[in-house]
């Protein structure tokens, strides 16, 4: 009997000092070495604007659907997408009904936007929900795709937005690592920041 | 499948075959009670105080039915205290957000989840817990049911090894120190290096960011007392809502993913798990998030080869794993690069795959081969979402984790499972050879034999049997997020996952319901403890026995004979128990999908 209340009581105690160990004195060492090493990113990598106000996350896709930008790849995180304290997919499969009307439906809308030919073959991720919702980048395919909309809608050279989506292009780290993305919220915000004279 | 594609599967594989030495020797010296590391210095102290608090004394070692007992009374504890947080999270401190309490069947099955290194996801993430919650309640068990399970492998090794003994360790200074000195300074360098790469790591409350372009969209207009209003036609009327905010979840994640990743945990800090952007921001820290949760179950192998003396047995035990573990690899691959015939004739690019449920970041082969290193272990995070996986790059998965995550497997629990595994080969190598079965030196008799297949059974009980229920309940299909051969596969994966400890999800199943909380939690304390106590008779059994020395007609237990002998029986066990389920569900669901069956 006083073997049994001496293990229980090791086995409560093992808990607490692991609980001390692990989950105190760990995370704190750890927020204090990224907190001084490297700040903007353990925050969140957050864009902030001259007036102070956060405009949003380097990492963190926003929903767009104006012609002058470039568009995230559709959303279902939360209820409206793009809810970036509620991060999911769709979770839908390869059979569903549901899916495939939403696809079909952004297909024609992409080839409307865009100018694209009827039967013209669209970017798997420009109609596809991402894993999070959140996701930042759109592929350069599809990026390239919507260069002429966007250069119309802003009255600026092609070229001149190409030459943006280049600089905004992420490639494989490494050359190997991954695929290459474009991320279209810093690219919407160069854009808007290049007609605001101050690129 | 582009050439940088096999370039990268290339890396992985190199990179894992470098560290499987060097962390495998590192691993001698942590499970051994008197070993030294470089560590000492600053541990050792750290490790007396803890044993003396705790009442150990360490040199004491326990038997088979001691090192079992301690180790659920531990859990046991550990359930409860985390149970005990959940209930209570409005009243701890760290919760910005104001988050309420978890209902009893969510806490229940989330401190279970947790405590059997399952880390299944009915909560979700940043929508439920508190900054307490994540880093205290969870967090203590990425640490203890990781080091629990490398424990459990460590006693099953020695009990292997050791010859005409009793004891197989003590459990308490096993998992002190593979905390101590394995799980946490790996994490340390780890999260760190994790937050370089855009992984957050903070307190501050949820960012609230203006956005660049507002937008509207179509609500529910409610009244005053927050009911839906609705017009002549008794629909709900609509009003335009602007969205013109994002607020971005904050808190400390890069402490808690570290040792989610290493300790084959798997529970995100976020709902989306490893495919939110600050929980896996490049391509980077994917790799490094892939490479570790692999790193000690490979390591494991290598101890076991050190262990017993036969160094080529650890490296056979490892061959036969990474065998599995290819071929699952290509073929998620391929059909996820494959894509969906149904999407293509709607218009989509063929040569894009099937990216419903992935990161550009990640793209196609990242997407399969995280998929498949999670499942192989019992790591269950996810960096796309599974259950929008073609229909047999989804079956990968679900057989990977229907196997017993054998294929390197969860930390200590891999190697475990596998060693049930060599015990049935070379019983089935003795029986066509007609001689007593005899697994390095120590005979195989029918109560090994006997355990053996209880461990096995235990699990395609639970699995098929828990499936079968919920698929002939209401309870059970009220969840499906997916309807048709699909929704079979959600049921099947909820309960393979839970069962195997992996916690991946065909995640459109709606689980946190108080059927689906109280079955899975169930089917994670079977699949965990069920396992583990036949495990340890075995270990109890082998560790009395003296080995003989090996004569003309030993079965060898490495070459390519004793690994093609050791693939063979995982798969035939495996294919036997699940070939008749996985047809009803994704088998057939291929053939629907080339045919354009939709549901």
């Amino acid at each position: 009997m006083r073997d049994l209340f001496t293990e229980i009581r090791g086995a409560a105690l093992a808990t607490l000092i692991l609980a001390a160990v692990c989950c105190g004195a760990y995370p704190l060492l750890v927020f204090g070495v990224a907190q001084i090493a490297f700040p903007a990113e353990a925050n969140g990598s957050l864009i902030v604007a001259p007036d102070g106000s956060v405009l949003g996350s380097a990492l963190m896709a926003q929903g767009f659907t104006g012609d002058g930008y470039f568009h995230p790849r559709p959303s279902a995180a939360g209820a409206n997408g793009y809810d970036a304290a509620s991060s999911g997919g769709s979770n839908l499969g390869p059979t569903s009904k549901k899916l495939a009307d939403a696809i079909a439906a952004r297909v024609v809308a992409y080839r409307a936007e865009n100018g694209l030919v009827p039967d013209a073959a669209v970017p798997a991720d420009a109609v596809t929900a991402s894993g999070s919702g959140l996701d930042p980048h759109i592929s350069p395919r599809n990026a390239a795709l919507q260069v002429p909309r966007v250069a119309a809608a802003r009255g600026i050279a092609e070229d001149r937005v190409r030459a943006l989506v280049d600089k905004h292009t992420e490639p494989p780290t490494l050359g190997v690592l991954g695929d290459a993305g474009v991320n279209m919220l810093t690219l919407n915000l160069a854009l808007d920041a290049e007609a605001r004279g101050n690129p | 499948m582009r050439s940088t594609d096999w370039l990268q599967l290339a890396l992985y594989i190199g990179a894992l075959a470098l560290i499987t030495k060097p962390l495998g020797i590192y691993l001698t010296h942590v499970l051994d009670a008197r070993g030294t590391t470089w560590l000492d210095p600053v541990m050792k102290p750290l490790e007396r105080l803890t044993y003396r608090l705790m009442g150990v004394v360490p040199e004491k070692e326990q038997d088979w039915k001691g090192y079992t007992f301690a180790m659920l009374l531990f859990s046991l504890a550990g359930c409860l205290f985390t149970y005990a947080i959940l209930r209570l999270q409005h009243l701890l401190p760290l919760n910005p957000q104001g988050l309420g309490p978890l209902s009893p069947h969510l806490a229940f099955n989330t401190a279970v989840s947790f405590t059997t290194n399952t880390n299944w996801q009915s909560y979700g993430g940043e929508s439920t817990m508190s900054y307490f919650s994540q880093m205290v309640a969870l967090t203590l068990h990425n640490f203890a049911s990781a080091a629990t399970g490398i424990a459990i492998a460590a006693a099953l090794v020695r009990g292997i090894a050791r010859q005409s003994a009793t004891t197989l360790g003590n459990f308490w200074v096993d998992l002190v120190r593979t905390t101590y000195y394995l799980l946490l300074p790996i994490c340390v360098v780890f999260a760190i290096a994790l937050v370089s790469q855009g992984m957050i790591q903070n307190f501050s409350p949820y960012t609230k960011a203006r956005l660049v372009e507002p937008y509207k969209v179509p609500v529910e207009k409610k009244n005053d007392k927050g009911e839906t209003v609705l017009g002549a036609d008794g629909k709900p009327v609509m009003e335009e809502q602007t969205i013109d905010e994002q607020v971005i979840a904050q808190g400390p994640m890069a402490s808690q993913i570290a040792v989610k990743m290493l300790g084959t945990n798997g529970g995100g800090f976020a709902n989306a798990n490893a495919a939110q952007p600050f929980e896996n921001p490049t391509p980077l820290s994917n790799f490094l998030q892939m490479l570790s949760i692999f790193a000690i179950g490979s390591a494991l192998t290598y101890y076991l080869g050190r262990m017993t003396g036969n160094q080529g047995h650890g490296w056979s035990v490892w061959a036969a794993m990474m065998a599995i573990f290819l071929a699952g690899a290509l073929v998620c691959w391929w059909a996820e690069a494959s894509g969906n015939p149904i999407h293509h004739g709607l218009g989509v690019a063929a040569a894009d795959g099937n990216m419903e449920g992935k990161e550009i970041r990640f793209g196609i082969f990242n997407s399969a081969l995280f998929a498949t290193i999670t499942t192989a272990a019992s790591c269950g995070a996810v960096n796309s979402m599974h259950d929008s996986f073609t229909a047999l790059g989804g079956l990968v998965p679900l057989f990977n984790i229907e196997l017993g995550e054998i294929v390197i497997g969860g930390v200590g629990a891999g190697l475990y499972g596998m060693l049930v595994f060599v015990v049935l080969a070379v019983f089935i190598a003795g029986l066509m050879v007609g001689r007593t079965p005899e697994y390095l030196g120590k005979k195989i008799q029918s109560y090994e034999v006997k355990m053996a297949m209880l461990s096995l059974l235990v699990l395609s009980l639970s699995i098929l049997g828990f499936s079968a229920w919920a698929s002939a309940s209401e309870w059970g299909l009220a969840g499906l997020n997916n309807v048709g051969p699909h929704g079979l596969g959600e049921i099947l994966y909820a309960f393979s996952s839970a069962t195997g400890n992996n916690g991946s999800a065909f995640a459109g199943l709606t689980a946190n319901t108080p059927w689906y909380n109280t079955t899975l939690g169930l089917a994670m304390l079977i699949g965990r403890f069920l396992m583990i106590i036949p495990i340890m008779a075995i270990a109890g059994s082998l560790v009395v026995k003296k080995a003989s020395p090996p004569g003309a007609g030993t079965f060898p237990v490495s070459g390519v004979t004793f690994t093609a002998l050791l693939v063979g029986t995982v798969l035939l066990i495996g294919a036997l128990n699940f070939f008749p389920v996985l047809a009803l569900g994704p088998i057939i669901e291929h053939f629907l999908n080339a045919q354009g069956t939709l549901y």
